[in-house]
């Protein structure tokens, strides 16, 4: 391995203790980093100075390193996972940065993201809105023939894309309102749009958009930034979807007109 | 109650409303703009102030006005309410600037909006409410000899404050006496500072459209391979180009013929 092109760059870090005390920039030197590392790699180095010098070392999210959990954040030079497309925090190399240059590395900035220390922030919003109404459920019962229910291609490719999202709030960091649009508009299609998902299309938008709201997500302004910037690239035809289920919900379903089938609920 | 508070108040039903008005709106600018073109046929207003009586008399069409102005206040308010729920969102702000792929219009619809709102207030003081509610505009009338087809007008000033249209024939020519609105576009139109904010609101009129339009029709959850593209053709080109051009032309139009008298 050549030792020729390390890098050595300045980093200004967000550094916040808790989620109750003001956070502040604090500006930390990443000497003789290899191109070929990872961000994440990179931030390793760096904290292991830190602890050399018995500092607090940099607290950030990760977990699988593959690109596939979600777990890893960061806002990067003002782009959720850094300046490439498709591609979360731990699969950006140093080689996508200059020698010499300043990075700025923040947390995901959102109320209903509070920061537990530095950079890592509390997703567990995410969470509750899976769990208020982001699954199917399957009766007990006979095992089914595999493929038993056709599907069509085109519905099937369509369902897996948006099935694709891994939960790391990139669409929340990017929206100029903190909007979890892409995120809950994902998890709603995913299962709406495939017959298993049928008997909850309508009470699952409901409960999921309620739980976003009661969240402190912000609104959808159609911007756009979210798909930009989403690792997985997930669509904002999601987003149409979602809505055209939710207004078709709240409007015109059966349990929505009339008394004597909402009281069945 | 609860459930159509519920459904409206859902961040979604918000954006449902906006879309709705805003959608509205948007078709009132193509009656606007249809009407007022008359403002460039060479009669001396005789066209446009006949409009202008029209509009303010014509029931069906009072109602619908009643309808818009709501529009706009609901539009605005509304605007206000997720502009300060969205802001709630994101407390601290990101010290690194984001260069997304996000249009310039998308991401200041608030600034554009409030552009359009304060223009609206003014125009709408300066002509509808002048013309509505006060005695400050004139009366014009309009003289047609039926045989030649030939047209004068005068001043008029009517006997009775109550006065507002008049029409009647005598020895083959046509009189008509109405309210000459028409005068006061021509006035205000050729002060230069009034031309120049029109010229700047039609601006905002176009960006706002720009990202509106095809948004609105997003937030409806109408989204489609073909028709979605008719869409933004007819967002970019009809509400951002052809319609803020339209009545931006005015002003200009009628500084430059006030330059030349």
């Amino acid at each position: 391995m050549s030792t020729n092109n390390n890098m050595n760059l300045t980093l200004k870090v967000w550094r916040q203790k808790n989620a109750e005390t003001r956070g502040a920039f604090v500006t930390y030197k990443a000497e003789g980093i290899s191109p070929d590392m990872s961000f994440l790699e990179m931030l390793d180095v760096v904290n292991e100075s830190l602890i050399h010098k018995q500092d607090e070392p940099i607290h950030f999210d990760h977990d699988c390193r593959e690109g596939i959990c979600g777990m890893c954040s960061l806002y990067i030079n003002g782009h959720p996972h850094g300046p490439k497309n498709a591609i979360t925090t731990c699969q950006l190399h140093m080689r996508t940065f200059h020698d010499g240059e300043t990075i700025v590395i923040e947390p995901w900035r959102a109320a209903a993201f509070p920061v537990i220390k530095d950079l890592a922030v509390d997703r567990s919003a995410f969470d509750r809105i899976q769990q208020a109404g982001g699954f199917v459920s399957v009766n007990t019962g006979g095992v089914p023939d595999a493929n038993e229910i056709a599907i069509p291609k085109v519905i099937a490719d369509e369902a897996f894309n948006s099935a694709t999202c891994i939960g790391c709030g990139a669409c929340v960091a990017a929206c100029k309102n903190a909007s979890a649009m892409l995120f809950v508009s994902a998890k709603v299609t995913q299962l709406g749009m495939l017959p298993q998902g049928q008997p909850e299309r309508y009470s699952r938008v409901q409960a999921m958009v309620a739980q976003m709201d009661a969240e402190g997500f912000g609104s959808c302004t159609n911007t756009g930034a979210c798909e930009a910037e989403c690792p997985k690239e997930i669509k904002m035809t999601n987003i149409s979807r979602m809505n055209n289920d939710y207004f078709s919900a709240k409007l015109f379903r059966e349990e929505a007109m009339h008394e004597h089938a909402a009281s069945g609920e | 109650m609860s459930e159509f508070k519920q459904t409206f108040n859902s961040s979604l039903g918000k954006k449902l409303i906006m879309a709705l008005t805003g959608l509205f709106l948007c078709t009132f600018l193509i009656v606007h703009l249809g009407g007022n073109l008359l403002l460039f046929s060479d009669d001396d207003g005789y066209g446009f102030n006949m409009y202008a009586n029209f509009l303010t008399h014509f029931p069906p069409i009072e109602v619908v006005a009643y309808l818009l102005y709501l529009c706009i206040l609901v539009h605005a308010v509304y605007s206000l309410i997720l502009t300060i729920q969205n802001r709630k969102a994101r407390p601290v702000s990101y010290a690194a600037v984001n260069k997304s792929r996000a249009s310039w219009s998308s991401k200041n619809m608030g600034l554009l909006g409030s552009i359009l709102l304060l223009f609206i207030v003014i125009h709408m003081s300066d002509f509808w409410f002048s013309y509505k509610y006060s005695h400050k505009i004139g009366f014009k009338e309009y003289r047609t000899d039926l045989a030649t087809g030939k047209t004068t007008s005068v001043d008029y000033v009517p006997a009775s404050a109550d006065f507002e249209k008049s029409a009647s024939t005598e020895n083959n020519i046509e009189i008509v006496r109405v309210k000459d609105l028409h005068a006061r576009v021509a006035s205000s139109f050729s002060n230069l500072l009034y031309v120049v904010f029109y010229v700047i609101a039609m601006g905002a009129v176009a960006f706002h459209l720009l990202h509106g339009f095809q948004s609105a029709f997003r937030t409806l959850g109408w989204v489609h391979r073909k028709y979605t593209p008719v869409v933004c053709f007819i967002g970019t080109w009809l509400f951002a180009v052809i319609i803020p051009l339209g009545f931006a032309a005015m002003p200009v139009v009628y500084y430059i013929q006030s330059l030349n008298k």
